[in-house]
């Protein structure tokens, strides 16, 4: 451009607002930094002022020709910083006022109005931002560029999708712009595109196609019966291959629910189950093992950052012995005395779990803390559209059958199993065996609450750590072993799962609260029915 | 567990004094010393100690009828908080009733179904302008309840822990229920604001003093009622049951009468702590029924001594007055506190204050002897 005649106008504008030796000043100002501009004073007029139908179609030629001056422009655009002045656009930069076609500092005519840009102008302009970072290298960038031309996706943005589709080489992005195309399409004036875009969602098969597409069909624009037609045919075929999807995700959800509500019940499955301790405290050992997974996990940050995704092999071991050292110190001071009595226990081991709670706040504070997730399990397999496996779910499952199996062999196999079974079965004749029942007791009470630690530790991988986590399990894990049959480790395995199930499903039409009172209310018939749980010990007892 | 005496009348010379002497304290003492002498003197009994201790005898109410579930009967049940809140409940409507057009929004309906934008009070607070209709309900609702719930659990021959779990389960189950907003209860804040009471401003001194006076009146009445009880031969049947059902029902007892009578009682009582406890306290939401407020009751009745009645008295105004003194003086070792109360009562106070008081007399008795 001519840089004579620039500084001429420049000059001579500025002389006559802020005087000759401020003009120097910004000139110099201005010469630093220019840029090629190939913006028309038409065209960025155009741009700016008139009807918006207009002002799209210019915008829409300006995207084509893909002119490099035109970002920063449509970002002032966006910003709301552009005023118009007879039939010049201006960008306004604080006190700085520059002409939008040159580039050039110069003073803001009188009566210079700013521009309004309604929602659909909005997001057009925001759509043809997008287009520019369509070609970007950054995958971020791009989705970001698909984003905002989603939001304004309409015919005349055809050629640019096919564009970006043909240049695309990331499979996820190629997806997302199918669906931005059928969107486009669905909106267009010829009825044949219109039929295409409805086969291409129904292929897509994701939730969106399935937004998308009924709510043209509800649209009452749209009035041609074979694309009518042609929607529903998509829609019924969308809503069968998602339904599928669904019904995998409740019941995955739900197996998820139980495997936790699994981890929970089982410590509690010895402790109650075996040994008959009321131990309401559980909840709060299951705390105690998330703390020293917290604990594990800071030592790693600080002293090995390298090895950080590993700190849960050396968590898991740290939350089982924890939980244990302070259950057999529990078990030796406080639950030894009171076997045989049962309410005692209750209230003692409420009193226990108050101080525990309390003893966290004033260690780690009664905030909850944060516990990070392992790099390699945040993510998750992409089964479906609409089904996607967490890892760290996938992982809490494949963990509670470890420790299910793990706990079955040491209660079935070894010696301390044997010690265990004998003593619960006949106490007496067990110690004339020379079994040291005492110990065997505090061995078993360690166990279920080491295993109440390992429950806290997948707890942390999930969910928020605080002191009254165990609040929230200690009424289902009572559900869990009482609706499973106390004393029977298979049954208390149904139960969660069933019950995890059962929440999940009726989650699904009646909303987490009342799906929780629901499973409530029928547990409680359900043991109003068969007060000795699923698994019932058969016996002749009249005290059963 | 105790040996049965068999007194002639419900109470002995001394007992009448002494009950004589808690009548004259309610009805004239404390009137006197807060309303009559002045702020200044030593004498004046604040209206925070007014609040506070007609909020304890509430809260000594629950703990006499868990005692007699509890202590007499052995049916330790977790589910008392729902009955006090449902009493309470029922007595907040009424008074958010009350409020009429004073509250924020200036409508007849309350402020939080205004804001929920309901046009009419739901169903199931029909009643709730009646002051007559209201009080009924709060002994019908929890009452009813309460005989459905221990028909069913009592036929089935749910016991001991079982019972106590199951009764927890469906404190738990109404928490989350009272919680909802759209179920009408006022959701997480419950209700509060209350202004009269039977178009009595219910803040002035006077109106709090004869709630005051009327709670003490009812805990005095209970007593006595529950002395009587527990030596008729209901209550004995009672005592049979905690000690040895089976042997009950091999005597041709059927313990299912007997259970469901008490526990239907015991419930009624908390119901109506709640709704005294309600005007005095001025305000009512679902945390009355958490796991923990339940698991309190018990531990009032243990604290004080299970099955004597006037242990669960003593024992609600031990922890409670603790209570409020901790949390002002140390509030972070007020659960340490509960916590340790907890263990050692029941490791080593079985029988509660009331117990080991006895123990230490008998003690001496013998060795003076």
């Amino acid at each position: 451009m001519n840089k004579q005649d620039a500084l001429t106008r420049c000059r001579h504008l500025l002389a006559r607002w802020l005087g000759v030796g401020l003009a120097a000043l910004v000139m110099g100002l201005s010469l630093g930094g220019h840029s090629a501009h190939a913006l028309t004073a038409e065209e960025a007029h155009a741009l700016a002022a008139g009807d918006n139908d207009a002002r799209i179609a210019a915008l829409q030629k300006l995207v084509l020709k893909g002119d490099p001056a035109l970002p920063s422009y449509l970002e002032a655009l966006a910003a709301d910083t552009v005023k118009v002045a007879g039939n010049r656009a201006y960008i306004v930069y604080g006190d700085e006022v520059k002409d939008a076609a040159t580039g050039q500092v110069t003073a803001l005519p009188d009566g210079a109005e700013d521009v309004v840009n309604n929602n659909r102008m909005s997001s057009e302009i925001e759509a043809a931002l997008g287009v520019g970072k369509l070609m970007s290298k950054d995958i971020a960038v791009r989705t970001e560029g698909i984003d905002a031309l989603n939001k304004a996706a309409d015919e005349s943005k055809l050629g640019v999708i096919d564009k970006a589709l043909a240049a695309e080489t990331d499979s996820k992005l190629q997806g997302l712009l199918k669906t931005v195309r059928a969107k486009a399409m669905l909106v267009a004036q010829d009825p044949t595109m219109r039929i295409e875009a409805t086969k291409a969602l129904a292929e897509d098969a994701t939730p969106e196609a399935r937004a998308l597409l009924m709510e043209r069909l509800q649209d009452p624009e749209e009035s041609n019966g074979s694309v009518k037609a042609a929607l529903q045919y998509a829609l019924d075929k969308v809503n069968r291959k998602l339904t599928w999807g669904e019904h995998a995700g409740v019941v995955f959800t739900g197996i998820s629910l139980g495997s936790i509500l699994l981890l929970a019940a089982l410590g509690l499955a010895i402790t109650y189950g075996l040994m008959g301790v009321i131990n309401m405290a559980h909840g709060e050992l299951m705390m105690i093992g998330a703390y020293a997974t917290f604990a594990v996990q800071n030592v790693f940050r600080t002293y090995f950052p390298g090895a950080f995704d590993w700190y849960i092999v050396l968590a898991v071991p740290a939350s089982f012995l924890a939980s244990a050292l302070v259950g057999a110190i529990l078990e030796r001071s406080v639950f030894r005395f009171l076997y045989g009595r049962p309410l005692e226990t209750l209230l003692a081991s409420w009193g226990v779990s108050l101080v525990l709670m309390q003893a966290v706040r004033t260690v780690f504070g009664a905030q909850n803390v944060q516990v990070e997730n392992p790099s390699w399990m945040s993510g998750g397999f992409d089964i479906l559209s609409n089904l996607t496996l967490p890892y760290n779910r996938l992982v809490i499952i494949a963990f509670a059958a470890l420790v299910l199996i793990g706990m079955t062999l040491l209660i079935a196999k070894t010696r301390l199993g044997l010690f265990v079974r004998s003593v619960t079965q006949n106490r007496p004749m067990a110690s004339c065996m020379g079994v040291n029942t005492a110990r065997v007791d505090t061995m078993a009470f360690a166990l279920g609450a080491g295993i109440a630690g390992l429950a806290g530790c997948a707890l942390s991988q999930i969910g928020n750590v605080g002191p009254d986590l165990g609040q929230n399990y200690i009424v289902d894990s009572f559900m869990v072993v009482v609706l499973g049959g106390v004393g029977q480790i298979a049954g208390t395995v149904y139960a969660a799962l069933g019950l995890g199930l059962i929440n999940k499903f009726l989650e699904g039409w009646a909303g987490a609260v009342l799906a929780k009172i629901m499973v409530l209310v029928i547990v409680v018939i359900f043991i109003q029915k068969r007060p000795q749980g699923l698994f019932a010990m058969k016996g002749r007892s009249a005290e059963a | 567990m105790s040996v049965v005496t068999v007194p002639r009348s419900v109470l002995g010379t001394k007992g009448w004094t002494a009950l004589m002497a808690a009548v004259i304290t309610v009805l004239v003492l404390a009137p006197v010393l807060n309303l009559l002498v002045p702020a200044g003197s030593a004498f004046h009994l604040s209206d925070y100690a007014v609040a506070l201790i007609g909020k304890i005898m509430c809260y000594a109410i629950c703990a006499l009828a868990m005692d007699l579930i509890w202590g007499y009967t052995g049916i330790l049940s977790l589910g008392h908080g729902l009955f006090f809140a449902l009493g309470g409940y029922g007595m907040g409507m009424y008074l958010m009733r009350q409020i009429g057009r004073d509250g924020s929004y200036k409508s007849d309906l309350p402020d939080f179904m205004v804001f929920l934008d309901w046009k009419e009070v739901p169903w199931h607070w029909t009643f709730s302008e009646s002051f007559i209709a209201q009080m009924i309900l709060v002994v019908l609702v929890p009452g009813l309840l309460a005989f459905i719930f221990g028909f069913f659990a009592f036929r089935s021959r749910i016991k001991g822990v079982y019972f106590s779990i199951i009764t927890q389960a469906m404190t738990f189950a109404a928490m989350l229920l009272f919680f909802r907003n759209e179920t009408g209860f006022g959701g997480n804040n419950g209700f509060t604001d209350f202004k009269r009471i039977l178009d009595i401003p219910i803040a002035q001194p006077s109106t709090r003093m004869v709630l005051f006076v009327l709670t003490g009146m009812t805990l005095i009445g209970f007593y006595l009622m529950a002395r009587w009880l527990v030596n008729t031969k209901f209550g004995r049947v009672l005592q049979a049951i905690r000690d040895a059902e089976n042997r009950v029902m091999f005597c041709g007892y059927n313990p299912l009468a007997y259970k469901l009578a008490i526990w239907t009682l015991s419930a009624v009582m908390c119901a109506i702590a709640g709704a005294l406890y309600v005007p005095q306290v001025g305000i009512i939401n679902p945390s009355e029924m958490s796991a923990a407020s339940g698991i309190e009751i018990a531990i009032w009745a243990a604290v004080g001594g299970r099955a004597t009645l006037i242990g669960p008295i003593i024992g609600a105004f031990f922890v409670n007055g603790a209570k409020s003194w901790f949390t002002q003086a140390f509030p972070e070792f007020w659960l340490y506190f509960l916590g340790l109360l907890f263990i050692l009562v029941t490791l080593f106070l079985p029988d509660g204050i009331v117990g080991g008081v006895k123990r230490l007399f008998n003690k001496k008795a013998e060795v003076k002897a």
